[in-house]
C-alpha cells in the first residue's frame, strides 16, 4: 500500500506526548469552551433564536482543538459546515461566533453566512462550506497559492467521512499529490454521514486507505485523544511544509448529537450512543490532567466558571446586537469597480 | 491598428497581463505543452514556464475550485475550461463558491479569478455544441463577458484579469480565426458597456458573441432594400446594461434579440422583459426573439445547419416586424 501506514506510537512518540501544565489547561479550556458554546447554541435554537441548520460538534472537540494546536497560527484552515469548533479553537471571540449564529450584523460574516459558514480571514480561517466536498478543491488552491508565493504555510482541510465518497475529494487529492501541495487533509470519521453508516456508504471502511491511490501518506488515529491529534497534525504539517506533498489523517470519533437539530436518529441505538460517550474526549482529557497532576480539580472548575461567564456574555452580545441593515443585502455581492 | 485574429488578441491580453502582474497564472487542460485546445495559450509555457502555465488533470471541478482557492490565497488565476459544455462538471464550484464566497462571508474575501471557456459547435453533437451563458448570467456575484471582435476580446480580457470580481469569460470556437482591427497601444475596455456595432433607424438588433456577425451581415443585406438595422453588441451579459438598447429602441421603436442559445429562459427573455417594462411607450411592435431550435443539437450536417439562427432567418424576422 504505497505510502500509507497506520500510526503506531513508538517510545519517542510517547515522549513527545508530554504536555506542559499550561498547554494542558489551554486544551481543556478550548474543548470545554466549544462544548459549552454548543450547548448554549442548542438551547438558543430551541428558543427559536437560531434558524436553519445547526450541526453540533459535541463529542468531536478533540479534533479541532488538537489539530489547531499542532498547526502554526498562520497555517490556513478550511472546513466543512460542522465548523463552530475550528473557529473557537483558533481563538475567535465567541461573541462574534454566537452573533453569526443569531444572524446579527456583529457576526463574523455580518449575519450573512450563519452557523455553516464561519470565516475569519484575519486568522487564516477560510470558511465553512456546506456543499459536501465543495471546499476540498479550494484547499488545494489555497495550498497552490502558498507554494507559488513561497510562503511557509500549510493548508489544513477538514471534512467528514461521508465527504470522502464524492468526486471533489478524489480529484483534489490527485491534484494536490501531483503538484506536491502543502496540504494536510483531516477526515473526521464520526461513523455516519447524516444517517448513513460508513460501511453503508463507502466501499472501503478504512478511509485512510483511500489516500494510497495517490501515494499520499495517511494515518488513522484516535480522534478523541487530543494529544494524538495534535502530534499527528504537527508531524504531517512538518512534512507538508518541508515539500513532502499532501498528507492525510483519519481521526476516529463519534458525534453525540444528531446530524443537525431535529434528527430523530433512527439509524442508531441509544445504547450505541451511550457507549460512545464513555470515550468523551473532554472527560478523557480531564482524567489525564488529574492523573498526572497537571492541575487540580479546583483549577478545572475555575476554568469552567470563566467559560460560563464568557459565554453568558456571548449570548447577551448576540441577543442585543442589531440585525443587519436591509441595505446589507446589496453589499459584497461584487466589488464595486 | 493592426489586423489580428480573435485568438491572437486573446493571447496578447494574457501575455501582457502576465508580464504586468506576477500573480497572474494560467491553469487548465492542455494549456501548456499542447498550447491550448484552441491554441490561445500557444507559446506562453515557453515564455513563462511551468510555474505560471499549469497543465491540469481532467477534473473541471478541481480546476475551477483550485483556481478559486488560489484567488483567495492572493493569486490572480486565469482558468481555462476546454469548452463551456464541461463547465457543467464545475457548476457547483462556479455557482456556490466562485459567485458566493464574497457575500456569504461578509465581504472578507475577494475572488479575482477569470474562467475562460469557448462556446461553439461544428458537428460535435448534443453534448459538445452548447452555449450556457444565460445560466451564468443568472447568478449574482458573477461577471459574464461574451465578446464578438478581436479588439473587444482583448480589451475585456485585460479588464477581467484586473478585476477583483470573478468573471466567466465566454469565447466562441468559431470566432477564434476571425480577424479585426486591434489597437497597438495598451488599452482596456470597461465591463457593462455595450457597443453599437452598426447604426440604423428601423429595427434594433440586440445580440452578442458570434451572432453579432450574423446580425451585421443581415443588416447589410437589408440595407440594400432601404431597411436600416441598428446592431447593439452587449459584450457583457452581467452586469447587463441596456442603456444603449433603450436609446436605440426610442429611435427604432422595434427590437429583436438574437442569441445562439435556446430562447426559453435565455438572455432574450430577460432583455425583452426589461425593454417591455422600461420602454413600453416606445414600442410599435412586440419585442421579438430569435435563437436555436428547441432540440438537442444534432450531429448530421444538414440537421445541424437548421439549428442555429442565420442571416436568412433574421432577415425574415425583421421584415415581418416591419410588415
Ligand atoms: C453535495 C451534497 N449532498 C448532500 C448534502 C446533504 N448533507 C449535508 S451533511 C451530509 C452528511 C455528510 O457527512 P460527513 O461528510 O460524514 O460529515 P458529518 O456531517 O458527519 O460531519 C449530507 C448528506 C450536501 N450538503 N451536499
Ligand atoms: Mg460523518
Amino acid at each position: 500500500m504505497g505510502g500509507t501506514k497506520r500510526s503506531n506510537s513508538s517510545e519517542s512518540d510517547r515522549d513527545r506526548m508530554r504536555v506542559t501544565r499550561e498547554e494542558a489547561l489551554a486544551l481543556f479550556r478550548k474543548m470545554s469552551q466549544i462544548r459549552r458554546f454548543e450547548e448554549r447554541a442548542e438551547e438558543a435554537y430551541g428558543r427559536g433564536m437560531i434558524g436553519g441548520f445547526l450541526h453540533l460538534y459535541i463529542g468531536e472537540e478533540a479534533i479541532a482543538v488538537g489539530a489547531l494546536a499542532g498547526l502554526e497560527p498562520e497555517d490556513d484552515v478550511i472546513t466543512h459546515y460542522r465548523d463552530h469548533g475550528y473557529v473557537l479553537a483558533r481563538g475567535v471571540d465567541p461573541k462574534r461566533v454566537m452573533a453569526e449564529l443569531y444572524g446579527k450584523s456583529t457576526g463574523l460574516g455580518k449575519g450573512k453566512g450563519g452557523s455553516m459558514h464561519l470565516a475569519d480571514v484575519s486568522r487564516h480561517l477560510w470558511g465553512g462550506y456546506a456543499v459536501v466536498g465543495g471546499h476540498v478543491p479550494l484547499a488545494a488552491g489555497l495550498a497552490l497559492a502558498n507554494q507559488y508565493r513561497n510562503l511557509p504555510r500549510v493548508v489544513s482541510c477538514f471534512l467528514g467521512d461521508g465527504a470522502t465518497n464524492i468526486g471533489t475529494f478524489f480529484s483534489s487529492l490527485n491534484m494536490a499529490a501531483l503538484w506536491k501541495l502543502p496540504l494536510v487533509v483531516i477526515v473526521e470519521n464520526n461513523r455516519y454521514g447524516m444517517g448513513t453508516a460508513v460501511k453503508r456508504a463507502s466501499a472501503v471502511e478504512d478511509i485512510y486507505r483511500k489516500a494510497s491511490a495517490f501515494n499520499i501518506p495517511a494515518v488513522r488515529i484516535d480522534g478523541n485523544d487530543v494529544l494524538a491529534v495534535r502530534d499527528a497534525v504537527r508531524d504531517m504539517a512538518r512534512t507538508a511544509r518541508a515539500g513532502g506533498g499532501p498528507q492525510m489523517i483519519e481521526a476516529m470519533t463519534y458525534r453525540f448529537r444528531g446530524h443537525s437539530m431535529g434528527d430523530p436518529q433512527r439509524y442508531r441505538s441509544r445504547e450505541e450512543v451511550e457507549a460512545a460517550k464513555a470515550a468523551d474526549p473532554i472527560d478523557r482529557w480531564r482524567r489525564y490532567i488529574l492523573e498526572r497532576n497537571l492541575a487540580e480539580e479546583e483549577e478545572l472548575e475555575r476554568v469552567i466558571g470563566e467559560i460560563e461567564t464568557e459565554l453568558e456574555e456571548a449570548v447577551r452580545f448576540a441577543e442585543e446586537s442589531p440585525a443587519p441593515e436591509p441595505a446589507e443585502l446589496c453589499f459584497d455581492v461584487v466589488v464595486e469597480e | 491598428m493592426a489586423l489580428k485574429t480573435y485568438r491572437e488578441a486573446l493571447r496578447e491580453a494574457l501575455r501582457e497581463e502576465m508580464i504586468r502582474d506576477e500573480r497572474v497564472l494560467i491553469m487548465g487542460q492542455e494549456v501548456g505543452v499542447w498550447g491550448g485546445t484552441y491554441a490561445v495559450t500557444r507559446g506562453l509555457l515557453d515564455e513563462f514556464g511551468e510555474k505560471r502555465v499549469i497543465d491540469t488533470p481532467i477534473a473541471e471541478e478541481a480546476i475551477v475550485g483550485a483556481a478559486i482557492g488560489a484567488a483567495m490565497g492572493g493569486l490572480r488565476p486565469v482558468a481555462e475550461l476546454m469548452t463551456i459544455n464541461f463547465s457543467l462538471v464545475a457548476m457547483d464550484q462556479i455557482v456556490n463558491n466562485m459567485a458566493k464566497i464574497r457575500f456569504m462571508f461578509g465581504g472578507q474575501m475577494t475572488i479575482p479569478l477569470v474562467v475562460r471557456t469557448p462556446a461553439g459547435w461544428g458537428q460535435l453533437a448534443a453534448t459538445h455544441s452548447q452555449t450556457f451563458e444565460s445560466w451564468f448570467a443568472h447568478i449574482p456575484g458573477l461577471t459574464v463577458v461574451m465578446p464578438s471582435t478581436p479588439a473587444d476580446a482583448k480589451g475585456l480580457l485585460k479588464t477581467a484579469i484586473r478585476s477583483e470580481n470573478p468573471v466567466m469569460f465566454i469565447e466562441h470556437a468559431r470566432l477564434y480565426g476571425t480577424k479585426g482591427e486591434v489597437p497597438e497601444v495598451e488599452y482596456t475596455l470597461p465591463m457593462g458597456v455595450p457597443d453599437v456595432k452598426r447604426a440604423g433607424r428601423d429595427v434594433t438588433i440586440v445580440t452578442y458573441s458570434r451572432m453579432v456577425n450574423v446580425a451585421l451581415e443581415a443588416a447589410e443585406t437589408l440595407a440594400r432594400d432601404g431597411i436600416e438595422c441598428e446592431v447593439v453588441d452587449l459584450r457583457t451579459l452581467r452586469p447587463l446594461n441596456l442603456a444603449a438598447v433603450y436609446g436605440s429602441v426610442e429611435k427604432t421603436h422595434r427590437a429583436i434579440i438574437l442569441e445562439e442559445d435556446w430562447t426559453t429562459c435565455g438572455m432574450g427573455a430577460e432583455i425583452a422583459a426589461r425593454i417591455g417594462r422600461d420602454r413600453f411607450d416606445s414600442l410599435d411592435a412586440p419585442v421579438e426573439r430569435l435563437g436555436q431550435v428547441e432540440a438537442p443539437i444534432p450531429y448530421a450536417k444538414n440537421l445541424e445547419a437548421l439549428m442555429f439562427p442565420d442571416e436568412a432567418l433574421l432577415i425574415g424576422k425583421v421584415r415581418g416586424m416591419l410588415a
